[in-house]
């Protein structure tokens, strides 16, 4: 291996302890972190990475500052303010959300809030995500999982009870794919009652809130 | 047409032009009624009118409400432009209508969740002992205080009084005796039914201020009076109503800081400005 190879590889390995692990109380790296770590050529390090990560069907997702998503290829001034997560590359299967502890219904519902609080260009009051989620969810469930939303980080809430997408959504959802599949989507009618039925009862067990 | 008459009808025309953009801010109204070069042009005509620091301050408002509102434009212009922008009442429609299973079926196709592991490393581990080795038992952290044991009495409203545990009279009353002392100095020193804040609180000692101050802040807070702030003087003036207003309480209020500093108070016994 020459040295130069030898260089990144040690480098991979670093980035991939900084982007596995957590080291603060959210996830992810800023930028910065891995500038300091790494050297100036962290996104060449992130780059190898991600190609590496692909046949895991990972990858290293940046979010740049309060989505200021450059059009162009990112200045490293702009990459040092970036947080950089790994995520999975492809899709689960409903079965697999199950298995990490995601109900049916919480699921629909967070898609739901998230979908409703785009639509309203990135704010809506909490009174109307929960008259939309009341329409499908039980009354009761409604308010304990829009806290829920809230804790993961998910939504986020100021003092007037406005909902906002906080940081997990900007990380984990792709809010143009998500839009688009719900526009072109056929529309199916489900009643209220339908919620208790074996799946997401045995689903209730492994959900651990 | 006199100039004063013009200065009247300009001044209307501004305030007409900033309750239009507040109500652009508060969303109410589409910010595309607002015809910009058209508002820009009567702040242009009636500019060189104005001499008086209320009417520059009005001027200077109208424009502070018309750049939020060309915000709000452009705000608007970008989000149509982006491709996030869907028509809301359609997105609304679609979500209502999709059942749960197509709603997960579709999020999962958007949903790429962080892959985050927990675990704990021999560093860690070892950072850990180390800690732990170093720890003092609680019995030394928490040493016991050594309280000097007090027998049980029962104490009179004289002598909470004298150890200022209690006000000598009712804050209700306190309030009340206070408010009218209030009118009765804007009759003798103020003008226009106010006083400066300071005339009115000032007093001999800095702690009987600081006092005055604190039972001030109650008077405007429970409605018994309110400031009047002219920032371009920085004077600040204190009002009192002639009844209590009590719907004070149910709006929304919001909070003035005035620093009554020792500085300030030998300032205002000097006589000069704050």
């Amino acid at each position: 291996m020459s040295r130069r190879k030898g260089v990144y590889a040690s480098k991979m390995k670093r980035a991939t302890h900084m982007l596995f692990y957590r080291r603060h109380q959210k996830p992810g790296v800023k930028g910065w972190e891995l500038h300091k770590a790494l050297g100036a050529d962290y996104p060449k390090v992130l780059d190898i990475l991600d190609d590496y990560l692909k046949s895991l069907d990972l990858q290293v997702k940046t979010v740049f500052e309060e989505e200021k998503t450059p059009v162009e290829k990112p200045a490293l001034e702009e990459l040092d303010k970036a947080r950089f997560y790994v995520t999975l590359r492809g899709e689960l299967t409903p079965k697999e959300t199950k298995m990490i502890g995601w109900r049916i219904d919480d699921l629909a519902g967070l898609a739901i809030a998230i979908a409703y609080i785009i639509s309203k260009k990135g704010q809506a009051s909490r009174k109307e995500v929960e008259e939309l989620l009341n329409e499908k969810l039980p009354g009761w469930k409604v308010g304990l999982n829009i806290d829920r939303y809230i804790r993961y980080g998910y939504l986020l809430q100021d003092d007037n009870a406005q909902l906002y997408l906080d940081w997990r959504t900007r990380a984990e959802v792709d809010r143009k794919a998500l839009i688009d599949t719900l526009l072109t989507a056929e529309t199916q009618k489900t009643a209220p009652s339908e919620v208790t039925d074996e799946e997401s009862k045995e689903a209730d067990y492994k959900s651990n809130d | 047409m006199s100039s004063k008459t013009e200065q009247k009808l300009g001044r209307e025309k501004l305030q007409r032009i900033i309750e239009m953009c507040i109500a652009i801010e508060a969303h109410a109204v589409d910010p595309f009624m607002l015809d910009v070069d058209d508002i820009i042009k009567v702040v242009k005509e009636y500019f060189p009118r104005w001499e008086k620091p209320e009417d520059l301050n009005l001027d200077a408002e109208t424009i502070h409400h018309l750049a939020s509102s060309i915000k709000l434009q452009s705000e608007w212009i970008k989000h149509r432009s982006t491709s996030l922008y869907t028509d809301p009442f359609l997105l609304e429609e679609k979500i209502t209508q999709a059942g749960k299973e197509v709603m997960v079926g579709l999020f999962l196709k958007a949903w790429h969740p962080v892959v985050e592991l927990e675990q704990i490393s021999i560093h860690s581990l070892a950072e850990a002992m180390r800690y732990w080795e170093t720890l003092l038992p609680l019995r030394e952290r928490w040493k016991e205080l050594a309280a000097p044991k007090v027998e049980i009495g029962t104490a009179t409203r004289d002598e909470l009084i004298r150890e200022r545990i209690l006000g000598d009279k009712v804050f209700s009353d306190e309030l009340e005796n206070y408010w009218q002392e209030l009118k009765e100095k804007v009759k003798e020193k103020g003008h226009d039914g106010k006083i400066l804040y300071w005339d009115f609180v000032g007093a001999e000692t800095y702690e009987e201020t600081a006092q005055r101050a604190f039972l001030t802040s109650f008077l405007i807070t429970y409605g018994y009076a309110t400031l009047e702030i002219h920032p371009l003087e920085e004077e600040i003036f204190i009002k009192p109503f002639e009844t209590p207003i009590a719907k004070i309480s149910t709006q929304q209020s919001i909070s003035i800081p005035i620093a009554v500093t020792h500085d300030n108070w030998q300032k205002w016994k000097r006589g000069e400005p704050d």
